[in-house]
């Protein structure tokens, strides 16, 4: 941009100058004492819409509940010191969970830099190893340029959190404006095309399998919905089993035939005996973490593995493979379905009819019966039921975490990709109810449920009051089991049954409390009577808080016990009252 | 498919692959807390550092070129690799160990003192490793010496019963043989 074309505005204007041009319409964020020149220009302009919420950590749920349901990167705006350090759990959330999101964070003037100034910390040094890059302005012409570069590190490669802190002399000064155009990062290129040799061989190497399995996550979704529509595509062609991570569910439909449910620690027995004992293993986007495998050291012992990511530090970081592929899912999976089809490869029939017959056989063995009840409503009966009377509707889940979120996983069918907004990698409880607020402004005509827990949903119940302000008619529908039931579920399993804390005692009456916010509180205890609940629940044009008062001591099926492999899953119906206390030995009782 | 696992909350069986020790070159944008993220990935991921040498290498284009010993098994100098290749602010990381036979040196500067036959004999020594003396008083040298980390470590050794004070060593500096450079 030449000198005549330059134009010149304060730091303030630049902030929302650039985020016009970055194409952002929403933002999420709190004001505080360091931000308020900001703010004075958001009064003054209509084209960007601010969402208040009421807590900064519920910005950057709700800012990533945006992203994930729509691919953009969500925008948060927050205040310097507390307001940067309420931040620091949702900006570590979108880290683990490869969520693009850029966040402002105001600071002291430069010059009180580093005098412990009012509101003050040290927001670079904290947030550098919880976001994918920060960034600290102290020019003001330095502005521009730095918010272009922000979005563009935030949504290229692997996406995560950027943090541009900026000082509050900063945003009063004047500085040159520069757009989008022409900003190039010099150094940070991700590599997105795959390495055709490694592609070729793995394709060779996928129709010589006789007992294959398609393992995909989070980076399939964060691909695009092209990849998702890849993937289809390639499994249609091999005809190979399917099963995928929490975030990478929806990816492949749920009803699709090739389809063996979630893998890891509550995954179906199907899907992580399959694991174990396939011949070929085709990783894409996901990252074999600890959940998924199980014991390393007997995690799928048999198979060849094909790792397609992104992330190139994902690869060979905890499961050595023999095919690593580096680059975008999208290319890589359509690189695969074009060299499958010049080859004219196609799969051993016999062999993949056997290992289908052998899957048959697991999936035969019904991991996630539970024992019906007509008087008392049964968790995974409650999510059955809200799956069958929001399937056909335009419906986007966030989640909580716990037993809920796992029965969510389990028993909600999933069949497009961005539909599914949870916390995976931190494991944040009091995500999903900021994040729904995050999806509904992002689709506002959709419905949008966060399936929550009694005890994570009291993390962020404050966030009701953003949904009443802006109305948002988020459906919160609490499985109130009255326990912390993951924890406690643990505490059965490895400590003899000493329930430490995780009873709440104090509970609130969420009908009361919904009311008090000025949303619609429900509640419903009988079975017989949920679906005419839920159904009322779905047709209130209001945000609403739905007691669904379920069975206090229902645990979590299929499991992995910690330090075992996926050949040692404990069912539902093996467990007792007498042995669940033994499920896991001594090494695996250190485990997470 | 059994061998080779890093270090996980996973991990259960012992490690029996042995721990080596590598030498990373690693250039960056010389920015502020360019270095913090680099001594900030060590330590949140659990990596060791044994030496760590950082200066501007290219003042026109702010460029620093940092050298890193570490050690680990090949899986986890190979994700350390990766990792640091991941950081923004990195242009690019070179496992000189990997490419074979680089040159290294570190600096040393070592106080000792005496009197007689010790102060006598630590000059003789000095003078074998071609170490420089930079200051002198009656009873006191201190001696440059430059070399491979184990020259050093051999030379400091050979001081303690002469009357070694002190010693700060600045950490390797290493650099490829042959006429390439690294990429930036």
């Amino acid at each position: 941009m030449s000198e005549a074309q330059a134009e010149r505005m304060t730091g303030a204007e630049i902030i929302l100058r650039a985020l016009v041009d970055q194409g952002v319409e929403d933002i999420f964020g709190y004001p505080g004492g360091a931000v308020i020149p900001i703010y004075d220009e958001l009064y003054q302009q209509n084209k960007i819409r601010h969402y208040l919420v009421r807590h900064e950590q519920g910005a950057t749920h709700a800012a990533e509940g945006y992203a994930r349901s729509t691919g953009k990167p969500g925008v948060v705006l927050v205040t310097s010191g507390p307001g940067a350090t309420n931040a620091v759990t949702g900006l570590t959330d979108a880290l683990l969970d490869s969520i693009p999101m850029v966040c402002f964070t105001g600071q002291v003037p430069t010059t009180l830099i580093g005098n412990d100034a009012f509101q003050e910390c040290d927001t670079v040094g904290i947030t550098r190893p919880c976001t994918k890059h920060n960034y600290l302005v102290k020019h003001v012409d330095d502005l521009a340029r730095t918010i272009h570069e922000a979005f563009y590190v935030a949504t290229h490669g692997r996406p995560g959190p950027v943090v541009i802190d900026v000082p509050k002399d900063v945003q009063f000064g004047t500085g040159e404006y520069v757009g989008p155009e022409n900003i190039e990062h010099k150094t940070y290129k991700p590599q997105v095309e795959g390495d055709m040799v490694a592609i070729e061989a793995a394709v060779e190497l996928m129709a010589k399998a006789k007992k294959p399995i398609f393992y995909t996550g989070g980076g399939v979704i964060n691909s695009g919905p092209e990849a998702s529509a890849a993937l289809r595509e390639l499994v249609e062609l091999t005809d190979f089993p399917i099963t995928s991570t929490l975030m990478g569910l929806g990816a492949y439909p749920a009803q699709g035939k090739n389809w063996l449910g979630m893998l890891g620690m509550h995954g179906t027995y199907e899907a992580n005996l399959a694991m174990y004992d396939c011949d070929v293993m085709i990783c894409i986007g996901a990252r074999f973490d600890d959940r998924i495998t199980g014991r390393l050291d007997a995690f799928s012992p048999g198979s060849k593995k094909i790792h397609v990511d992104i992330d190139p530090s994902s690869i060979n970081k905890i499961v050595a493979v023999d095919i690593p592929i580096v680059g975008d899912c999208n290319n890589v999976l359509n690189a695969m379905i074009a060299e499958w089809k010049k080859r004219k490869y196609k799969a051993d029939q016999q062999a993949l009819a056997n290992w289908k017959a052998q899957i048959d056989v697991w999936r035969a063995r019904d991991c996630l019966a539970y024992k019906p009840n007509n008087d008392v409503i049964m968790p995974q009966y409650a999510l059955q039921r809200l799956y069958e009377l929001t399937k056909d509707r335009d419906t986007y889940i966030t989640t909580e975490v716990g037993q809920h979120q796992m029965w969510a996983a389990q028993f909600y069918k999933f069949d497009k990709p961005n539909r599914l907004m949870t916390s995976g990698g931190l494991g944040t409880m009091g995500y999903g109810l900021p994040a729904a607020m995050g999806v509904q402004v992002a689709h506002p005509d959709a419905l949008v449920i966060d399936i929550a827990g009694d005890a994570s949903v009291m993390m962020t119940i404050q966030e009701m009051a953003m949904s009443i302000q802006h109305k948002l008619p988020v459906k919160i529908f609490i499985l109130n089991n009255m326990y912390m039931g993951m924890v406690r579920q643990w505490q059965q399993l490895l400590h003899d049954n000493r329930l430490s804390e995780t009873y709440h005692d104090g509970m609130p009456d969420f009908v009361s409390l919904a009311e008090a916010f000025g949303a619609v509180g429900m509640r419903c205890s009988d079975p017989g009577e949920l679906d005419d609940a839920i159904i009322k629940m779905i047709e209130t044009d209001a945000p609403v808080i739905f007691d669904c008062r379920v069975v206090n001591v229902e645990n979590c099926f299929p499991m992995i016990p910690s330090g075992e492999p996926h050949n040692k899953m404990l069912l539902g119906d093996e467990v007792t009252d007498e042995n669940i206390g033994s499920a896991i030995d001594e090494e695996g009782k250190v485990l997470v | 498919m059994t061998s080779q696992q890093p270090a996980s909350a996973y991990f259960i069986a012992e490690n029996e692959e042995k721990s080596e020790r590598h030498t990373l070159s690693v250039v960056v944008d010389n920015e502020p807390g360019v270095l913090a993220r680099v001594i900030g990935l060590f330590s949140g991921r659990g990596y060791n550092i044994e030496q760590l040498t950082v200066s501007e290498t290219m003042q026109a284009r702010h460029i620093s070129r940092i050298t890193i010993v570490t050690s680990g098994t090949a899986m986890v100098v190979g994700q350390i690799k990766a990792q640091l290749e991941r950081l923004i602010p990195v242009h690019s990381v070179l496992d000189l160990t990997v490419e074979g036979d680089a040159i290294e040196r570190e600096l040393a500067l070592v106080k000792v003192a005496g009197k007689g036959e010790n102060r006598v004999e630590a000059l003789r020594m000095a003078d074998a490793f071609r170490a420089r003396v930079v200051d002198a008083s009656n009873n006191s040298f201190v001696f440059e010496l430059t070399g491979k980390t184990r020259k050093v470590d051999q030379f400091v050794a050979l001081m303690k019963p002469l009357g070694l004070i002190e010693v700060v060593r600045t950490g390797i500096a290493a650099i490829s043989r042959g006429p390439e450079a690294m990429r930036v």
